[in-house]
């Protein structure tokens, strides 16, 4: 149990705020853990709940909604 | 497509007249070759030459091979040959050496190009103004004193300290911060820009509460020394209320000398308060609000264009048409006109289109291009066969991420018929390769795996449309921006990441339907609400624009307010521009005017509205495709100071009256006295009216024109005079004009003694009160929207708290409303002056032409369709912001009547708040389905145990 432990963590961005924040920060060579995997969404009102409930349910450690 | 964009270029000469110009271009070379260049940066990375980054003003550096920042459009790097290390002294070539895509072009010449146009609009902008000549300010000499460009840029995150705000003496975090206003403005004294720059009053106030998100903990000091707070833009009151509820202390005072602090750290300020007392005060970084001024290219351009400039060397223009010069097809927007924020740049600048447009009416559309595609085929019933490309994009992702093994991966996933790997996914010949792949193997989705969406899935749709398949069948996996750049120390773990992405792309992708892009047939008719100048003007725009104007007035007459009004803010006499304005629009063959009209209803969305109009009592249908509200405002009747009560107090409109009929009885007036703010910045209308400053101080120097003996006193809170107005200020305290300044809580009392009208005010720099017995009290009685609920009722369109019309976006989209198809123009959106007025209906006008020009109007396809899981519960209908969703009646398969929603797509934004609402699955958005986005949730968690 020496590994050490890295979260997986799902996100879902907003095409209009976060997902071109997380451009720009290409952009800028800023750099950040590996850890989420992004899901494209047109706004982070369309995350239905159950989508949520389903990222736990596969196992996310995680999930972070960016508007 | 239709936007030709000529970077590195000035103009260096013009002929020609209106329809018909010959401009030549300058085109300096950028060394680059805009066709190959993919924006990787690697030129930069490798370029050796340092040297001061002038977009953030030298606080940092940049290399000489280069782009000005992150979002610079085009989005393709440059070379500086005034530094280039080849380029002036002949060795290096580092950035050819690395360049993946060939893309450096030493050999890059001057060229020039010659253009032939109808008309030409200039915007070439302002300059900051440069603080180094005042000694007393000590900027350039003392450390931490900068300008508010400078500490902008400090405060951004994309500055020189990546946002961690530190001040440039010993880089440690300033704890207290002064702000000193009208650096370089209202000034004729140390400079001679006696004019406002109308801006800085506000960005000092947003980056006093910007650095408090920027800073660590509480406890930072942020302190305005200001003349006047200008805050008369729409909801700008209340953010300097809400700034000096978080604690902005405002200060009124101009502060006359800084020194260095102890160690050359920091600041000492000497400053008079308004009572006399003279303060010391140290901080730890002072930042100068520096102005606007034209800039020298601004000079050049007039002088090429033989434009007439104003006395600070600012386009001039005529109250009544603001975005036109003196030559005709020559038209101006933006600060080269006069100091302005961006609402008003960015309203003026589709004023200048509306101008250059109407100008060039009878040549629409000879030069304008589009794309035509083969027909689409349908992919229904087809097995899935998905098509990865996997970019390499030089080494950008290749260099971190290991594409063969990526693209191995990829093959091994379901659906997948063929991986291809391409060094650069985006360029001409990839493109034509993909499409033959794509008929070759049959493929009927495709993923990209390399960079953004939000910059190429335009490009990778067209190439699926050219394929004669749906555009929407192609997704695109982020391995680029939001993998090989963001995580570039860690590359067996970003090669991992890359695999989820595109697993994640495949899955998504393949139960990816084809989506039509709607159409709605346009009306070609506009209906303009609202019959004073906005409305008359948006009505004359659309209409010498050949479209079928409407225009509606609920009263028996033409002219709104502005009967009302003598002068514009220039001085130039309104009435016979009004009469004019009124005389052609009620003889433009293309406008229809309905008199003692009112609207009462409104159904339909942009392209084809239905209305039922009532004309004189009668009823009438119209139809139309876009609507201009300028439903106008009104001065309100006050409340307080005696009026109604004493004939002797009387507002704006009602002084403009006695000038227009009473010349003789005004002049007999030995005082007169002003009150401004009369019911507006208080609790009941926290906003300002912002045209009242200029009135009272353009009506006081009026009285003294006619009487110089006479005593004319103005008590303000702040005087607003912004941009040029501020020389009327100036002129009517050289009359002689006394203005006193009062506040809230000390209003000045107004009563009868015997047959004396008299006014009591707290003098600030008497510190007395002061008697005042006058003849004539006059008073800046705020300014209100006319009632615009019925319409915000029917159109479902907003209003603010104050009751005036909600454009989209104040600074993105000021003239459109956030329902498409709605416009917004004058008094009803907020208080303005006629030039504004004029300004924003042209805008108006041409934001609607723009849908008024197409017989057929294309929509996004990305909207949210209900499915017949639906039972009309309605939870959806109240969440949808745009109202797109209404409740219906459906004739089931069994006869009986359901109840189901059904989604305007002309409405819908595609959201999807209606989505995630939905209890069962009834609503879902194209593209973003919830099978869709499940099944890149478990795709993405497929590894994980």
């Amino acid at each position: 149990m020496t590994e050490k432990f890295e979260p997986v963590i799902l996100g879902f961005l907003c095409n209009w705020c976060a997902y071109a924040g997380g451009d720009l920060a290409g952009v800028g060579r800023l750099q950040y853990p590996p850890n989420m995997r992004a899901v494209r969404v047109m706004c982070s009102g369309m995350v239905h709940p159950d989508i949520i409930l389903t990222a736990f349910n596969h196992g996310a450690d995680g999930v972070i909604l960016m508007g | 497509m239709n936007v030709n964009l000529l970077t590195l270029s000035e103009v260096v000469d013009v002929s020609g007249e209106i329809g018909n110009f010959s401009v030549k271009v300058k085109q300096h070379p950028r060394y680059i070759d805009m066709e190959k260049c993919i924006a990787c940066g690697l030129c930069a990375q490798k370029c050796p030459r340092k040297v001061d980054d002038e977009f953030n003003l030298g606080l940092n550096q940049r290399t000489s091979a280069y782009i000005k920042y992150g979002q610079a459009v085009p989005l393709k790097y440059a070379i500086d040959g005034e530094t280039c290390i080849y380029l002036t002294r002949g060795k290096c070539k580092a950035c050819e050496k690395f360049c993946p895509t060939s893309a450096i072009n030493f050999e890059d010449q001057e060229q020039i190009i010659d253009l032939q146009v109808g008309a030409v609009i200039l915007s070439p902008g302002f300059k900051p103004f440069d603080p180094s000549g005042f000694d007393f300010y000590g900027y350039r000499k003392i450390p931490d004193v900068v300008t508010s460009l400078e500490y902008e840029r400090l405060l951004s995150s994309s500055g020189p300290c990546m946002g961690h705000l530190v001040r440039p003496s010993d880089h440690k975090e300033p704890r207290s911060i002064a702000w000193i206003q009208c650096v370089g403005s209202r000034s004729t004294n140390r400079c001679e820009n006696g004019y406002c720059s109308s801006v800085c009053c506000m960005y000092a106030i947003k980056e006093a509460l910007v650095t408090a998100e920027h800073t660590s903990g509480d406890g930072v000091r942020q302190t305005i020394f200001y003349m006047d707070i200008r805050s008369h833009g729409k909801d700008f009151d209340r953010f300097y209320e809400d700034a000096k509820a978080k604690g902005v202390r405002f200060i009124k005072a101009r502060p006359h000398t800084i020194e260095a602090g102890k160690d050359n750290c920091g600041v000492t300020m000497r400053y008079a308060c308004e009572d006399g007392k003279i303060m010391i005060e140290n901080f730890d970084l002072a930042v100068l609000s520096i102005g606007l001024e034209p800039t020298a290219d601004g000079k050049r351009l007039s002088d090429l264009f033989q434009l007439n400039l104003n006395q600070y060397r600012f386009a001039k223009t005529s109250d009544f048409s603001p975005a036109c010069t003196n030559r005709p097809g020559i038209y101006v927007a933006g600060a080269f006109q006069t100091p302005k924020a961006i609402p008003r740049a960015v309203t003026e600048a589709s004023s200048a289109a509306q101008e250059a447009a109407t100008a060039l009416i009878h040549a629409r559309g000879d030069l304008t291009r589009s794309k035509t595609y083969p027909a689409e085929r349908g992919i229904e019933g087809q097995e899935v066969r998905v098509g990865v490309f996997v970019c390499s994009c030089g080494i950008n992702i290749a260099g971190i991420i290991n594409v063969d093994e990526v693209a191995r991966y990829a093959r091994t996933l379901p659906h997948v018929a063929l991986v291809e790997n391409n060094l650069f996914s985006c360029s001409a010949d990839t493109q034509e390769m993909m499409a033959k792949k794509i008929m070759e193997h049959s493929l009927n989705r495709i993923v990209i795996a390399a960079c953004t969406p939000r910059t190429h899935e335009t490009l990778f749709q067209e190439t699926l449309q050219e394929t004669g398949l749906n555009p929407y069948l192609v997704e695109m996996a982020n391995i680029r921006n939001q993998n090989a750049w963001v995580h570039q120390r860690e590359p067996e773990m970003a090669t991992r990441k890359a695999k989820d992405q595109v697993r994640m792309a495949v899955a998504k992708a393949a139960l990816s339907v084809p989506i039509e892009r709607t159409k709605v047939s346009v009306v070609p008719k506009a209906l303009v609400i609202g019959g004073g100048v906005a409305g008359m003007q948006a009505a004359l725009s659309l209409a010498d624009q050949n479209f079928q104007t409407v225009l509606l007035e609920k009263s028996d007459q033409l002219g709104g307010n502005a009967w009302k009004v003598n002068t514009t803010d220039q001085g130039e006499y309104i009435r016979p521009f009004l009469e004019k304005l009124i005389g052609r629009v009620e003889s433009h063959p293309a406008i229809e005017v309905l008199k003692n009209a009112r609207l009462t209803s409104a159904k339909g969305s942009v392209g084809s509205f239905t209305s039922e109009i009532q004309v004189n009592g009668a009823s009438r249908d119209l139809t139309y495709g876009v609507a201009v509200l300028a439903v106008g405002g009104r001065e309100t009747t006050p409340a307080e100071y005696l009026y109604g009560e004493d004939p002797r107090v009387v507002t704006h409109l009602e002084l403009d009256a006695l000038m227009r009929d009473d010349s003789a009885g005004l002049k007999k007036a030995k005082t007169t006295v002003f009150i401004q703010c009369v019911g507006s910045r208080d609790e009941r209308r926290p906003y300002c009216s912002r045209i009242c400053c200029t009135h009272s101080v353009k009506a006081a120097i009026h009285l003294k024109d006619l009487n110089p003996q006479m005593n004319v006193y103005v008590l303000y809170r702040d005087i607003r005079t912004y941009g040029e107005r501020e020389d009327l200020y100036r002129k009517a305290r050289d009359l002689g004009v006394i203005f006193i300044h009062y506040t809230p809580e000390q209003k000045p009392l107004v009563g009868r003694e015997g047959a004396d009208l008299t006014v009591e005010v707290f003098d600030p720099i008497l510190r007395l009160p002061v008697s005042i017995t006058t003849d004539r009290l006059v008073l800046a009685a705020a300014m209100e929207a006319n009632d615009s609920k019925d319409l915000v009722e029917l159109y479902k369109c907003a209003a603010n708290a104050d009751g005036f019309l909600n454009e989209a976006h104040p600074k993105l989209r000021p003239v459109d409303m956030a329902v498409d198809g709605l416009f917004v123009a004058g008094l009803c959106n907020y208080p303005k002056p006629l030039n504004e007025t004029i300004a924003q209906a042209k805008a108006a006008a041409a934001r609607a032409a723009v849908i008024l020009s197409q017989t057929e109007m294309t929509l996004d396809a990305i909207k949210s369709f209900v499915t017949d899981k639906c039972d009309g519960c309605a939870l959806c209908l109240d969440v949808c912001p745009y109202r797109a969703l209404t409740l219906t009646d459906y004739q089931a398969g069994d006869g009986r009547t359901h109840l189901r929603m059904a989604s305007d797509k002309a409405l819908c934004k595609g959201c999807g708040l209606c989505s995630a609402t939905c209890p069962k699955g009834g609503v879902y958005v194209h593209g973003f389905t919830m099978d869709q986005l499940r099944a890149q949730v478990i795709a993405a968690l497929e590894d994980v145990a």
